[in-house]
């Protein structure tokens, strides 16, 4: 009774907090409400016993991600409401709703009306079962570093290249080469 | 009652929609990159549940990944967004077009 109570008050954290990001007209507080809604996440993983990603969420996604959107929003002062009460574009709000709507129908016909027994379609799919790594009894952390270090490695090492790429491409993007032609907008930062 | 994966599994829909709404009808880029976020987490919401119904460790693995992932898109996404906003300040979704020079 306790975990489905935990549950409600984490998913109404969840979903209030996603429901902030798409209706706050500010993006300082939608990325606050982020916050929110990563917290929220954090307690479902904690319900699941998945201990040490609900940590790695916290440090990572509340904590990195989220200070990086805002020193973005701080840097460009990019900090004041938009209206939100005119639609740019004519039947955007609407359209996005209609799609959003299906989107739900969709995932939740597939979650209810598939019966027991899903994983055939998956071995329809690729011809094998799949690969079942049972949970045992040692900590979860060592569990997760042999898996990531020994089944996945290739896989690491690839998000390894990609981090370093993403580094790279971003010092690359944000170098402002040739500062003179660039046109400032705001009085007292003219380029002498 | 009891907390069923079936639960998870909704939550997991709602929020996945609530982010897939907020990235159609939003046209501030930062807003959108947040929303792509959410959309993100709604996925990891489902991996976990699917890792602990399962038994099975390699759900967990992959909220790695994704966690990574989301990071390096993060970072990336957010140099354009700054190359593009320090032209112009007020700049929609629309105005990422200029990058193709």
């Amino acid at each position: 009774m306790v975990d489905v109570i935990v549950f409600l008050i984490a998913g109404a954290i969840v979903l209030g907090g996603a429901l902030g990001v798409i209706v706050s007209s500010n993006p300082v507080h939608a990325a606050l409400s982020l916050i929110a809604s990563f917290f929220g996440v954090a307690v479902i993983f904690i319900i699941q016993e998945a201990h040490f990603l609900a940590l790695v969420q916290v440090v990572v996604y509340a904590g990195a991600i989220v200070v990086l959107f805002l020193f973005v929003i701080m840097l460009l002062g990019v900090d004041t409401s938009e209206n939100l009460r005119v639609d740019p574009l004519v039947g955007q709000r609407s359209l996005g709703l209609v799609f959003g709507g299906l989107l739900l129908a969709l995932t939740l016909g597939g979650l209810f009306l598939s019966g027991p027994g899903g994983d055939e379609g998956a071995v329809a799919l690729t011809g094998q079962e799949s690969v079942v790594r049972p949970i045992d009894d040692r900590s979860q952390i060592e569990q997760l570093g042999e898996d990531l270090f020994s089944r996945n490695i290739l896989a690491f090492q690839a998000t390894a290249l990609l981090l370093t790429i993403a580094t790279v491409g971003a010092v690359v993007l944000v170098h402002n080469r040739g500062a003179e032609d660039l046109v400032i907008d705001e009085p007292g930062l003219s380029v002498e | 009652m009891e907390l069923t994966e079936t639960w998870y599994l909704v939550l997991s829909a709602l929020l996945f929609s609530i982010g897939a709404v907020g990235l159609l009808v939003r046209r501030n880029p930062l807003v959108m990159f947040m929303c792509i976020e959410l959309m993100l987490n709604a996925v990891n919401i489902s991996f976990v549940t699917f890792s602990n119904s399962l038994r099975d460790l390699a759900g967990q693995t992959a909220v790695f990944f994704v966690l990574v992932v989301a990071a390096a898109e993060v970072v990336v996404g957010l140099s354009i967004v700054v190359a593009v906003m320090r032209r112009s300040p007020n700049a929609t979704a629309d105005d990422v077009a200029t990058l193709k020079g």
